[in-house]
């Protein structure tokens, strides 16, 4: 039983080859998340299953699908006059007493009557995170949803996604460019570069050779990754179909090769 | 009592406002002033087309509107660049229905009317089409607002949450071309954007709500056409414009009024 499955899904910009023949697919209360270098078609998956980009290959989802989408940002248009409240009505209507009690779930109680535009990223992305959760979602899919946001913050939100998960059961898909941030969240990661180089649970995958392919070696601590996320090669990403013949340090069961 | 001129007048223009005041928020908020410009002038287009094929003013001034607005948007989803893709089709179809007015034969035309509307001249079956046109714009907006209002937010956000937002979309374009088949005769098609978008942005400058917003443009529109329809009685000056031009005065007193409530923005 899966809630959204998408199977060789395949998206170009242009001539660009974005994602490759992706399959993926994401079950009932699982936290799952993509990583990936800038341009490595996190974002483009994301919009594939949600049906905001063309994409060839087949999305299949569980009939009536409830998703919760928290964009990476929300362009506001300063004619706009537009406060909490108003926002997480959109677009069904909910008690005040439903807004309030999910605004203090999230952390930030008492803003209703706050202009979006007035809000700082952190309390940006926690409304926009509570407007998803209103709706009671079967899935939440979050795209970077902790840009703009300094590592406390970004420990707190993904703190709050794992407090909400256990509360409600929501299933999680989103996308980090940062996997250690994410790694005790997360149930299961893909790592992903045009096609997807591995998955599996995230110490496995931080492991793994394709992983450090992408993101280098001694992946130990924000400094070293973001000194190997700067000078990578893209050797993974481009030798699609190729049959993967490393020598596995780790459990190999656990990881899962796709191409 | 709506055998006076005058009271026509006043319900044409408080009719026009009800629909002008909810879409010209929408239109300032999405950025389509220029979509309306282009649309209420090619209205002229169908003021000409109608007169050589005898049919209803309005009729014709909503086909064409309606085949504009169409135009427009097919445009756009070809990624040309909406300014002067813009440009080119509504001095176009300007100037095309002023030379078509004129093969109309035998007829003299009196071409200021409609470019500057004719509120004075409102008839019975005149104020019947601008309250029914205008009140069905309300009611759509009113029925679909939340829909609306979310694809105008975010398109992404709206298709996420099963809305479609192309569906929204063509709700405001239709609304667009409809308001300018039936406010010709009031403000006439160089002025009916500025009925959409200068109430719609004096509103903004006293609103903290959308809905606000929406209620504030009404009022606006209101109390230009009140005011614009007193001065050009006692002033003796066109009716259509002296509503634009009291709408603009409001919207240069709210602006006061907000410089003088935040003098640090």
């Amino acid at each position: 039983m899966t809630l959204i499955k998408a199977k060789d899904l395949t998206v170009r910009h242009g001539a660009h080859l974005v994602l490759d023949q992706v399959n993926i697919s994401v079950a009932p209360g699982e936290i799952v998340t993509i990583v990936g270098p800038n341009g490595s078609g996190k974002t483009s998956l994301l919009r594939a299953l949600l049906g905001l980009t063309p994409s060839k290959g087949k999305v299949t989802r569980k009939a009536g699908l409830v998703v919760g989408y928290v964009p990476q940002k929300l362009a506001l248009d300063p004619t706009l006059p537009l406060p909490v409240r108003s926002f997480l009505n959109l677009p069904t209507s909910h008690t005040s007493q439903q807004v309030a009690d999910m605004l203090d779930r999230v952390g930030v109680p008492g803003i209703e009557a706050r202009q979006i535009a007035a809000l700082s990223g952190g309390q940006l992305q926690r409304v926009l995170l509570a407007r998803a959760l209103l709706e009671k979602p079967d899935i939440l899919i979050l795209d970077e949803p902790t840009q703009g946001l300094d590592q406390m913050g970004e420990a707190g939100f993904y703190r709050l996604i794992e407090d909400v998960r256990r509360d409600t059961g929501v299933a999680v898909l989103m996308v980090s460019h940062d996997l250690h941030v994410v790694m005790s969240a997360s149930d299961r990661v893909i790592c992903l570069n045009g096609h997807i180089c591995c998955e599996g649970k995230p110490h496995v995958v931080q492991n793994a050779p394709e992983y450090r392919a992408l993101f280098g070696h001694g992946t130990q601590g924000a400094l070293a990754l973001y000194q190997h996320a700067h000078d990578h090669d893209h050797d993974c990403g481009h030798d699609h179909g190729h049959d993967h013949h490393h020598a596995h340090d780790t459990a190999p069961d656990e990881v899962e090769h796709a191409g | 009592m709506l055998d006076d001129f005058l009271v026509r007048a006043v319900l044409a223009g408080f009719g026009l406002s009800l629909a002008t005041g909810p879409l010209g928020a929408f239109v300032v908020w999405r950025r389509m002033a220029y979509f309306g410009d282009a649309t209420a002038h090619a209205a002229i287009l169908g003021v000409a087309l109608a007169l050589i094929f005898s049919l209803p003013i309005s009729l014709g001034t909503l086909i064409v509107a309606l085949a504009m607005a169409g135009a427009i948007s097919w445009m756009m989803a070809q990624g040309q660049s909406p300014d002067s893709g813009l440009g080119v089709l509504s001095f176009g179809a300007l100037a095309t229905g002023l030379v078509a007015i004129s093969f109309v034969p035998n007829v003299r035309v009196d071409l200021s009317a409609y470019l500057f509307g004719d509120i004075l001249t409102v008839t019975r079956s005149d104020l019947l089409v601008i309250w029914g046109g205008a009140g069905l714009v309300a009611a759509v907006i009113a029925w679909r607002w939340s829909k609306l209002l979310l694809s105008t937010l975010s398109a992404d956000l709206a298709a996420a949450s099963g809305v479609n937002p192309h569906r929204e979309s063509l709700v405001i374009t239709v609304a667009i071309a409809l308001v300018v088949a039936v406010s010709l005769k009031v403000v006439g098609a160089l002025l009916v954007s500025a009925m959409l978008i200068i109430p719609a942005t004096a509103a903004r400058r006293v609103s903290s709500s959308p809905v606000q917003m929406v209620i504030a443009a009404v009022l606006v529109s209101w109390a230009a056409s009140g005011t614009g329809l007193w001065a050009s009685l006692k002033l003796d000056t066109p009716a259509g414009p002296s509503i634009i031009v009291a709408a603009a005065l409001i919207f240069v007193l709210t602006t006061g009024y907000r410089t003088i409530r935040t003098p640090s923005a």
